[in-house]
């Protein structure tokens, strides 16, 4: 059946039933924790990107909740679901989401940058259940995921590979690369999202180099196309649902997200790319998030 | 050296159906015979080296050996941060192989040239790097490297030329340095394809009267220190030969490793010099211009031992 805009996953896969929910934590709770987490961490650690961290919140909610198999008792499990985290810099949106389905204690998450640590400020899988792979550089997690998604195929594995990815990567050559490889293999389980927050380290996007329409793009590289609001976590299921039901392509998410999604002051401002949270800013971060408890 | 190389991994592929050749759309004539009988364990990425190295570092962690095959610089400073970050770093088993390390595509130019390759494969944390000499040292070094967990570096020189062994090497194991030939007045201390000059040197310099032992490194990283050191403390100069800036490669190792020994040995490296090459001409033209003949390394010995 081919895809209509606003197709629900049952229409597009003529299912009756959605599979089976990983997790009984509702992807609000589960988003809400990884900003207050966020929040706290960055303010431990005097650490950055929160203005990332808020802005893939639902995302990493929706994954962590609803689509991807994972076992947090069996972190090597062969036929779960791979997630790469290519844009590393949000690396505490991971780190939290992972502790709260419990794959290590969520005392662990104070450690995030400490001496010591193994939560670094950019992901990494070192001494870290869960996380399938380092990243910080911008640009390598999709050829990874190409690679990954081509060995679980090899393996026969119905496993699915999910990079998460920024607006601002996309600058990167090595992106497009990946995208012509991903294409050219088939790999119908290989699963991008974009959180596209139309800001990256200077500016604006659209002032530094312009991606829109970042959607047509894609499609253009033969890529299964879906654009939704990148806070609402019930569009992200459903399109993460048909993106993982497709066939014969990669799929692309391209979800429209908020800097710093959240915080009234800090989104959409640059600043927040940069800027840690500490004394009243803290204060009244802790105070608009703890009105948003769900 | 190159088919050798295909040869020895056809051996291994046909053992092993989780090892993957992926290359950069290079091999034409060379890699046929593996895509024909491999065709599951072959894959070309295009012209995307930054993406291909990071594919191999997924398909590695989907528990596979995975080759990552092109020429020149293209597989190692093209793609330098994904072998850093997305291979040596996850301890990915992806090898490296370089066809064309050195001058061997003399006349194309110095984008083609891989001159200072061993110098920055060497840096990086974790890497291995595999220098053979010679068709037979490929043979020898390819099941090694394979049996080797984590990230290689393989570099090869071209096709067609001679060995330098008379026989099969057995039961290579790595980082063991191989001695051709020993000497009594001095040392040529090989690391790649330029073996067959300085085997040649050796020979010009035995006719002029110098005794002169070959030693060629299979394995530049880890070094082989003991053979080096056991030799090098009976000599009063070695050299290093390589078709490489001096800067970082088979002389800087070798330096490193004297140095740290405490051997009152005089290391004398031979190689190109800190340039890159702006003269146009074949493999053996440009060995002759930057001082890597066999005729130029051994003036170069003759030169230092007796002034």
């Amino acid at each position: 059946m081919e895809y209509k805009e606003g197709m629900s996953y049952t229409e597009y896969t003529h299912l009756s039933f959605a599979p089976s929910v990983p997790d009984a934590m509702d992807p609000r709770v589960m988003a809400w924790l990884i900003r207050r987490h966020g929040l706290e961490m960055t303010h431990l650690s005097r650490g950055s990107h929160i203005g990332s961290i808020f802005s893939v919140a639902e995302i990493m909610a929706v994954l962590y909740t609803r689509i991807l198999r994972v076992r947090p008792d069996d972190p090597a499990w062969p036929e779960r679901d791979r997630l790469i985290l290519s844009k590393g810099h949000a690396g505490a949106a991971v780190y939290a989401a992972l502790a709260e389905r419990g794959f290590f204690p969520v005392e662990t998450l104070r450690t995030h940058y400490q001496n010591g640590s193994h939560l670094s400020g950019h992901v990494s899988h070192r001494g870290v259940p869960g996380i399938e792979f380092s990243t910080g550089s911008l640009g390598h997690g999709l050829g990874v995921g190409v690679g990954t998604a081509l060995g679980l195929r090899m393996d026969g594995l119905s496993s699915h590979t999910v990079v998460v990815m920024g607006d601002g990567e996309c600058d990167e050559g090595a992106v497009w690369e990946a995208c012509l490889q991903g294409h050219q293999y088939a790999l119908d389980r290989l699963v991008a999202v974009v959180d596209h927050n139309h800001m990256q380290s200077l500016d604006f996007c659209e002032n530094t180099l312009a991606l829109e329409p970042l959607d047509d793009k894609f499609r253009d590289f033969g890529w299964f196309v879906q654009r939704v609001d990148g806070h609402d976590v019930d569009a992200l299921e459903n399109a993460l649902r048909i993106a993982y039901a497709h066939q014969g392509t990669p799929s692309v998410i391209i979800a429209d997200t908020v800097k710093g999604k959240g915080v009234s002051f800090m989104e959409n401002d640059i600043l927040w790319h940069y800027r840690t949270p500490q004394g009243e800013e803290y204060e009244a971060a802790l105070r608009e998030l703890e009105a948003q408890r769900p | 050296m190159r088919d050798a190389f295909v040869r020895a991994l056809m051996r291994e592929a046909k053992n092993n159906p989780r090892l993957v050749l992926i290359t950069g759309d290079l091999g034409f004539g060379v890699l046929k015979p593996f895509w024909e009988q491999f065709p599951s364990q072959f894959i070309n990425a295009g012209i995307a080296e930054q993406s291909m190295v990071s594919m191999a570092a997924g398909l590695a962690r989907t528990g596979r050996t995975v080759l990552v095959y092109s020429i020149g610089n293209f597989p190692t400073l093209r793609c330098l941060e994904q072998i850093r970050n997305d291979c040596c770093y996850h301890e990915a088993d992806v090898k490296i192989v370089c066809v064309g390390g050195g001058l061997v595509y003399g006349s194309l130019g110095m984008s083609h040239h891989a001159t200072e390759d061993m110098a920055v494969m060497r840096a990086l944390p974790g890497m291995r790097v595999f220098t053979p000499g010679d068709p037979a040292e490929v043979e020898a070094v390819v099941p090694e490297m394979l049996r080797t967990p984590g990230t290689c570096y393989l570099r090869l020189g071209r096709g067609g030329e001679k060995c330098v062994h008379e026989s099969p090497i057995p039961d290579y194991h790595a980082p063991q340095a191989l001695v051709l030939r020993e000497g009594t007045d001095t040392a040529l201390i090989s690391g790649g394809g330029i073996l067959t000059q300085t085997w040649e040197a050796a020979a010009i310099l035995e006719k002029a009267g110098v005794s002169c032992g070959v030693v060629s490194l299979p394995c530049l990283k880890p070094l082989d220190t003991d053979t080096l050191m056991t030799m090098a403390q009976r000599l009063r100069h070695i050299f290093t030969v390589e078709e490489h800036t001096v800067i970082g490669g088979v002389g800087g190792a070798v330096c490193e490793a004297v140095a740290e020994c405490g051997i009152p040995v005089q290391v004398h490296r031979i190689g190109m010099p800190d340039t890159y090459a702006t003269l146009v001409g074949t493999q053996a033209y440009l060995r002759a211009q930057y001082g890597i003949s066999a005729e130029r390394i051994a003036q170069r010995v003759m030169q230092t031992l007796h002034g």
